[in-house]
């Protein structure tokens, strides 16, 4: 029997269409890429690479760079879920909100800030070389410490937030249950605690593991000699050896792939965590006694200052007019001029206005493809379903140096019969990077929303007579809208301060917010470079804020 | 006025619904009746549209809908959860079939306030759904069911999300608005009372298949297997040999020197499944004279006084449980009883 095709099934047709053209083939032709030299399929690039000294040791570094930061940031970020998840102390909920704030620095600010901060010329070391006189800054921030350093304090989030889940999961009655056939406190963490928090801990690890491998902007600026592989891509494109560019990006995207598989499975296995429902979670302790709350209170405040410095030395260092600070152990004037130059200068205001065209395109093309996505995952079952799946997700996987190596080499000329059109060097590749980024994260909170409400509304609509346009349009939309919002404005945040596949893919007239940082602090001009950077943390800040309303707002649904 | 030919529904290996034929005339409210996985949801999804039938027709009137999608079968649906679109009052709710119509303007507002005051809900149109009650909820999505005046209204468990003492009450309002504005309806569940007090007739299902189809009182009083029977209504079962037949008639000893009188329904083994409600046995003191040979000897465990009748729980030979109900008003029997049973009509015996 032959049947129309529904609105449903061409929509799908057309989406796996798209994602498949701009999501899995310009990874395929890296693929390709790396398997060719001039005209001839051959292993040869992957022989140099392996023959090669530099490149083995980038890989290895990747490796224990990735392996290090999971473990320094869960030494952070595990007893720290603890201490807010298990104890009560003054001020506890605001300080709880405010661990989680490294979320809140892009990629390029957050590096910046250690530079200003615990970098040669920082406040931290230019205090230590005062306090003890040194005619020299006592340490310099490069290599791999630096790098695991901003790492830790920026992945730890991961594991902090990973933990309190897990332990907002953990029931009471378990642990209640262990006390009561005579175990102790230590027994109870060890056997019942532990054990169940696990896969909470390894989806936290996994997640770390992959962000580290594709971590581009710590290695960048201050990886100094030390190669990884995202920073190696860079290099070898810079030097025109696409070759092994291509074979550098196969195997990081390798590697990543890897780790996404093991993240879904994590993923799929975690069910068991939140089997039980109804009564709350784990046992919040109130300290007893005068002492004990001082120090436990003194202990959260003080590291959360500790987490916060980065912030307010952004902030702080904004308000630095160019040039005023020399050898100073603190700024010793401070204005707005930065600020004011930034909005009034057209050289410092076409950044701003760039990132937020190209962020706000971006996120419009992601709004548009995440419904209709989230739509069809959620509520339809097809053949291609899992593929469709699959190619959501894929971006997540792929760091951002490997999809701007792939979006380079597929759209840098103009084969309209291959589905290759010359975009590389155009307003509209930058766009298109963010836009395939995002896909992952804008689609997700639409899949939220729609697994959020009965499926029976739609259905109740279609059996009042409503087309199936006129459901999606007055009844799945308005419900879907507050998750997607959330989602959206995310993506856009993430994309106004893109960094990794920018600096690949920029040029001079479209560049965005990341670039004109980098700009600004090559030419020693760190004011300019911070007030850029608080620009993008006030705009995070404010889109977490209402990001988070909107949020709860739409579970209320 | 609503027909189903051979209606059958499969997902991948598994079969939901099998060859399921049935007629509903004009007028008539009928359950699909049958414990969770029977197929009964499915069926009630594939006459609405929502699911596609693998074999079979679905015809309504003469018009054959089988293929034909929901938004274009205009049947009136009531969701298990009644499905109120959350982020739009009682009016738009309400209105969304009529606009669906394209109906609008001053008709737009009277129908909708028609509609709502049917179910007693007039003056209802600003509120926003999720502040009404459950009973309340019911109702409007009742209202918005029935306001495109739909030929054939399907209802998916409506009661189940009401407290029990709302249930009762609801059900029989149900059953009297609905037979005032004289649609056609069909409604799913699983509690054989929801059935029994809002259908005209009833459908047990199970595996997907069709048990038998009647009244409340044919498949109560003669249920065609052992299914149906300990579906609809409380069963006793006894196990019993064939000591004579004739016809499809037969007598049965359950117990020693106990023999009952029943109808075959399964004839080919000596040995049978004897059914008897609770209601149609009786209790005699252990040395009672009895005329007959037909008394069963068991000992009372338990006694339930429930207002009308008393239920009895009972031990006879190896150990089997029996349930008796007596009414209430009659002398208490304690220890040792015979147990004896109406049989006429003749009791029901099914295969084992």
């Amino acid at each position: 029997m032959i049947r129309r095709p529904t609105p449903a099934a061409a929509l799908a047709g057309v989406v796996i269409l798209l994602l498949f053209w701009f999501v899995l083939y310009p990874n395929l032709f890296v693929l390709a890429d790396s398997f060719r030299e001039g005209a001839d399929w051959t292993v040869e690039n992957y022989r140099r690479f392996a023959a090669s000294r530099s490149e083995r040791e980038a890989l290895w570094n990747s490796v224990w760079i990735s392996l290090a930061s999971v473990f320094f940031s869960g030494l952070i970020g595990i007893p720290l879920a603890f201490l807010f998840s298990r104890y009560e102390f003054p001020g506890r909920s605001i300080m709880g909100g405010l661990v989680a704030l490294p979320v809140l620095l892009p990629p390029l600010v957050g590096v910046i800030a250690f530079l200003f901060l615990w970098g040669e010329s920082g406040f931290i070391a230019r205090i230590v070389q005062g306090a003890l006189g040194l005619d020299r800054p006592p340490w310099r921030l490069t290599g791999p410490w630096a790098i695991l350093l901003v790492h830790a304090y920026t992945m730890y989030v991961y594991f902090f937030l990973f933990t309190t889940a897990g332990l907002a999961r953990l029931e009471r009655g378990y642990s209640e249950a262990a006390a009561a056939l005579g175990a102790s406190r230590l027994t109870t963490f060890r056997r019942v605690t532990l054990p169940m928090l696990g896969p909470a801990l390894a989806g936290a690890a996994l997640l770390v593991f992959m962000t580290s491998m594709g971590s581009f902007s710590a290695p960048y600026v201050f990886g100094g000699g030390f190669r990884v592989l995202s920073t190696q891509i860079f290099v070898s494109k810079l030097n025109g050896d696409l070759e092994i560019a291509a074979v550098e990006t196969v195997i990081l995207a390798a590697v990543s792939i890897v780790f996404l598989i093991l993240l879904q499975r994590y993923e799929a296995g975690r069910e068991y965590t939140g089997a039980g429902k109804g009564a709350g979670g784990a046992t919040v302790r109130l300290i007893q006694g005068r002492l004990s709350t001082i120090i436990l209170a003194t202990a959260a405040w003080g590291l959360t200052a500790f987490l916060l410095l980065p912030h307010a030395t952004v902030l702080l260092v904004s308000f630095v007019p160019e040039g005023t600070w020399t050898t100073q152990l603190f700024p010793p004037t401070y204005s707005g001029e930065n600020y004011v130059s930034l909005f009034s200068d057209s050289e410092t205001l076409t950044p701003i206005v760039n990132s937020l065209q190209m962020a706000t395109i971006a996120t419009v093309a992601n709004v548009a493809l995440a419904f209709a996505v989230a739509y069809l995952l959620v509520r339809r079952r097809f053949r291609g379903r899992a593929v469709l799946g699959a190619l959501v997700i894929l971006p997540w996987a792929l760091p951002g140096t490997v999809l701007a190596i792939a979006l380079a080499t597929t759209f840098s000329v103009n084969q309209p019969l291959a589905g290759r059109f010359l975009l590389v060097g155009t307003f509209a590749i930058l766009p298109l990077a963010y836009f395939i980024r995002n896909i992952p994260l804008v689609t997700r909170a639409a899949m939220t929303s729609f697994q959020q409400f009965d499926p029976a509304l739609e259905e109740a609509s279609a059996s009042l007579g409503a087309s199936w346009a006129t459901t999606m349009r007055r009844i799945a939309l308005p419900l879907v809208i507050p998750g997607l919002a959330a989602g959206a404005l995310l993506a856009f945040v993430t994309s106004l301060g893109e960094f990794v596949a920018s600096i690949l893919l920029y040029t001079h007239r479209t560049r965005p917010i990341s670039m004109a940082i980098l700009s600004e602090l090559r030419a020693f001009d760190f004011g300019s470079a911070a007030a850029y950077g608080v620009f993008l943390i006030v705009l995070m800040a404010l889109v977490f804020l209402f990001g988070y309303r909107r949020v709860s707002d739409g579970a209320g649904i | 006025m609503l027909r189903l030919e051979a209606l059958g529904k499969r997902f991948g290996t598994t079969i939901a619904v099998d060859g399921l034929s049935l007629e509903v005339p004009q007028g008539e409210f009928l359950s699909l009746l049958g414990p969770s996985g029977c197929g009964k949801t499915t069926t009630l999804r594939m006459i609405a549209g929502f699911e596609t039938p693998t074999t079979g027709r679905i015809l309504l009137g003469d018009r054959d809908v089988t293929r034909l999608s929901p938004q274009r079968r205009g049947m009136g649906m009531v969701f298990q959860n009644y499905a109120l679109f959350p982020h739009l009052d009682v009016f738009e709710n309400v209105a969304f079939g009529l606009k669906a119509q394209g109906v609008s303007g001053q008709e737009l507002r009277s129908r909708v306030a028609d509609s709502l005051a049917r179910v007693d809900l007039a003056g209802y149109e600003k509120r926003a759904v999720q502040a009404m009650s459950g009973g309340q909820q019911q109702r409007i999505a009742l209202a918005r069911a029935l306001a495109p005046e739909p030929p054939l209204l399907l209802l998916d468990e409506p009661l189940s999300n009401l407290d029990a003492a709302l249930r009762e009450r609801t059900r029989d309002e149900l059953r009297i608005l609905l037979k005032r504005i004289g649609i056609t309806a069909i409604f799913v569940t699983h509690d054989q009372e929801e059935a029994f007090a809002l259908s005209d007739r009833i459908a047990v299902l199970k595996g997907g298949e069709l048990q038998q189809l009647g009244s409340p009182e044919t498949l109560y009083r003669t249920p065609v297997n052992a299914f149906v029977a300990s579906f609809v209504g409380r069963a006793n079962f006894l196990q019993g040999r064939i000591v004579a037949r004739d016809g499809d008639h037969g007598t049965v000893e359950v117990g020693p020197g106990a023999r009952w009188q029943v109808r075959l329904h399964e004839q080919e083994s000596d040995t049978v499944r004897v059914m008897v409600r609770p209601e149609a046995l009786r209790l005699h003191p252990a040395r009672a004279d009895l005329a007959g040979d037909d008394g069963l000897p068991g000992r009372v465990l338990d006694r339930r006084f429930a207002g009308a009748t008393t239920v009895y729980r009972l031990e006879i030979a190896d150990e089997r449980e029996l349930l008796v109900t007596i009414p209430g008003h009659t002398d208490a029997h304690e220890g040792d009883v015979l147990v004896t049973a109406e049989q006429n009509p003749p009791l029901h015996a099914f295969a084992e």
